[in-house]
């Protein structure tokens, strides 16, 4: 898969503080990459980087092969920074014109009409943003990240001030990137959305790339679980290719087996173990 | 990127318009022409008193002195008023916009840092220049309704001042890259208010004929050619009234002892430029 975004040995200081520290990450065309990390860690500036906001102190980051910051890169980017805000007195229709105008889309209103209802603001087109609540804020700012169909998305935080219905209407969307080959970047502390969205997940600790891979893969066998009729047993270190010899030595000696259960560790356990547990 | 420079022109000036607080601009300049209006009746009919006793040959043209006088007293509120609006309108364009998260949204798309700061400055000086040349049309109405007075030059004061509050733009947007709002407003009015006291001190060097006061206001003004702007327009009123009149008017608060020239036109041109292109390398270097 050819790498959308691309950044090699990515350093990163303010004033002496190294907030990247040679960070290697890529994300490919229709890939979902989640990115974890404590406050602090350096997910923001990395994904500011990435469109241009932050000067890297080392290193490269490329999008489509053009450095990022560049006009061309720029281009490709759609972004959704955590802390945002539009003018109160713009619609939400004037707000992607203006957008549309900026990176030069020509899908007029025909464009604006399928983002908002794509974040399901179709009813809030003339709405002013000033009289939008928190949630349609954002929503508006996934929007308005769409706008000139980007090959890459950045959102730090996109469901953050978002409510359950919010949530999922963004996984809903994140979907939708997928099939339409759109590669994601997405910061984001909700481990169970990163989970449930992202086809891989890299996490970062004080500026390094601690873990990096699938959710399936960075997981591992907590044991084997088994429910007879003198109680539960766990089999520690056991995984899944262990249980049914565990279960036909139960049968063997004599147990009713109830229920067997391969536990994995979930992402928070792996989060929290890369990050040894600190928190920014 | 003249489609770029147009749309965040646009948006500029929308943003600009539909703040409450430049509704309140204009009724604020309503009630300033009113009350220009007024003062400028009443200065006119009674003015006569101070030119000479009865009967004998006037000492002061009391036409000329009551207007340049009054319209003086005008351009330096246009001058005021048009700053406040400069400053108002380019508050926080960059520090401070990037704080509340307002910037990074137009930043990453891909028309550029400078052409982005150049275009909204070009939205705000158009803006606030536009705004002191109706100011100054309009108290150029009401003297000429009130006492048939009219300057010597009309359209150059005019166009001097708009390009002054062009400069004070340039410098608050300057001031946007590097401070907070609330200290981007307090130094572009001090920068302001040092600026014409230079040009107070070079009006008070020139009328007690002390080389060093004027040179200092002299120096002063070519380091903020908005005052030498102001200072130089209000030259031109008078500059072909001869006489005592023309010599108490030169040497009076709102007179100017010293014309612009090619010179001081150019600089303020150049100055602008310079202004601009520092704010534009601060705004190209800074981390969003």
């Amino acid at each position: 898969m050819a790498a959308v975004l691309a950044a090699r040995a990515l350093r990163k200081s303010y004033r002496g503080k190294e907030a990247l520290v040679g960070v290697d990450l890529e994300v490919g065309a229709g890939e979902l990459l989640g990115l974890l990390g404590p406050n602090g860690a350096g997910k923001s500036t990395l994904t500011k980087i990435a469109c241009g906001l932050v000067r890297p102190s080392g290193g490269s980051v490329e999008v489509l092969g053009k450095p990022a910051g560049s006009a061309p890169a720029r281009a490709a980017i759609g972004y959704l920074a955590e802390l945002f805000r539009f003018p109160g007195w713009c619609s939400a229709d004037e707000l992607l014109q203006l957008h549309q105008r900026l990176c030069g889309s020509r899908g007029g209103a025909g464009e604006r009409a399928e983002l908002l209802e794509l974040v399901e603001l179709g009813h809030a087109a003339g709405n002013r943003v000033e009289t939008m609540s928190k949630g349609m804020q954002q929503r508006l700012g996934i929007a308005q990240a769409l706008v000139g169909s980007p090959r890459l998305l950045l959102l730090d935080e996109p469901t953050s001030a978002l409510d359950p219905v919010g949530r999922r209407i963004v996984r809903g969307l994140l979907e939708e990137l997928r099939r339409r080959e759109v590669a994601v970047l997405l910061n984001s502390h909700l481990l169970s959305e990163v989970e449930l969205v992202c086809d891989r997940v890299a996490i970062i600790d004080q500026g390094r790339l601690v873990r990096e891979g699938r959710p399936a893969d960075l997981e591992r066998s907590r044991g084997v679980e088994v429910e007879t009729a003198n109680g539960v047993r766990l089999f520690e270190g056991a995984g899944h290719g262990e249980a049914p010899e565990i279960v036909a030595r139960l049968v063997a000696e004599g147990e009713r087996i109830h229920r067997v259960e391969v536990l994995n560790s979930t992402l928070e356990d792996v989060y929290l173990e890369a990050v040894r547990g600190r928190t920014g | 990127m003249a489609r770029s420079v147009a749309t965040v022109v646009g948006y500029a000036l929308r943003e600009g318009l539909r703040r409450r607080v430049f509704l309140a601009v204009l009724l604020l300049s309503l009630a300033f022409l009113a009350l220009y209006a007024v003062g400028a009746h009443f200065a006119f009919r009674d003015a006569s008193g101070f030119a000479g006793s009865e009967g004998s040959e006037p000492i002061l043209d009391p036409k000329a002195f009551t207007g340049a006088t009054i319209f003086g007293l005008a351009m330096f509120t246009s001058l005021f008023l048009g700053s406040v609006l400069a400053v108002f309108l380019t508050l926080g364009i960059v520090r401070g916009d990037a704080e509340s998260g307002l910037l990074q949204p137009l930043v990453v798309r891909p028309i550029g840092r400078t052409t982005l700061l150049l275009s909204r400055f070009l939205a705000a000086a158009c803006l606030a220049a536009a705004y002191v040349l109706v100011i100054y049309a309009a108290a150029a109405a009401i003297t000429w309704q009130a006492g048939h007075w009219a300057p010597d030059h009309l359209l150059g004061p005019g166009l001097a001042l708009a390009l002054a509050v062009a400069i004070v733009a340039a410098l608050s947007l300057l001031a946007s890259t590097f401070l907070s709002v609330t200290a981007q407003g307090i130094v572009v009015f001090m920068v302001y208010g040092a600026g014409l006291t230079a040009g107070l001190l070079a009006q008070i060097g020139h009328a007690i004929r002390s080389d060093t006061l004027h040179s200092i206001g002299h120096t002063a003004s070519w380091a903020l050619p908005f005052e030498g702007l102001y200072a130089a327009s209000l030259h031109a009123l008078i500059s072909n009234t001869s006489g005592l009149t023309g010599v108490v008017l030169q040497l009076g608060p709102f007179g100017g002892s010293e014309a612009a020239g090619p010179g001081l036109i150019l600089w303020a041109f150049v100055y602008a430029a310079i202004v601009l292109a520092l704010a534009a390398a601060a705004f190209g270097r800074r981390d969003l």
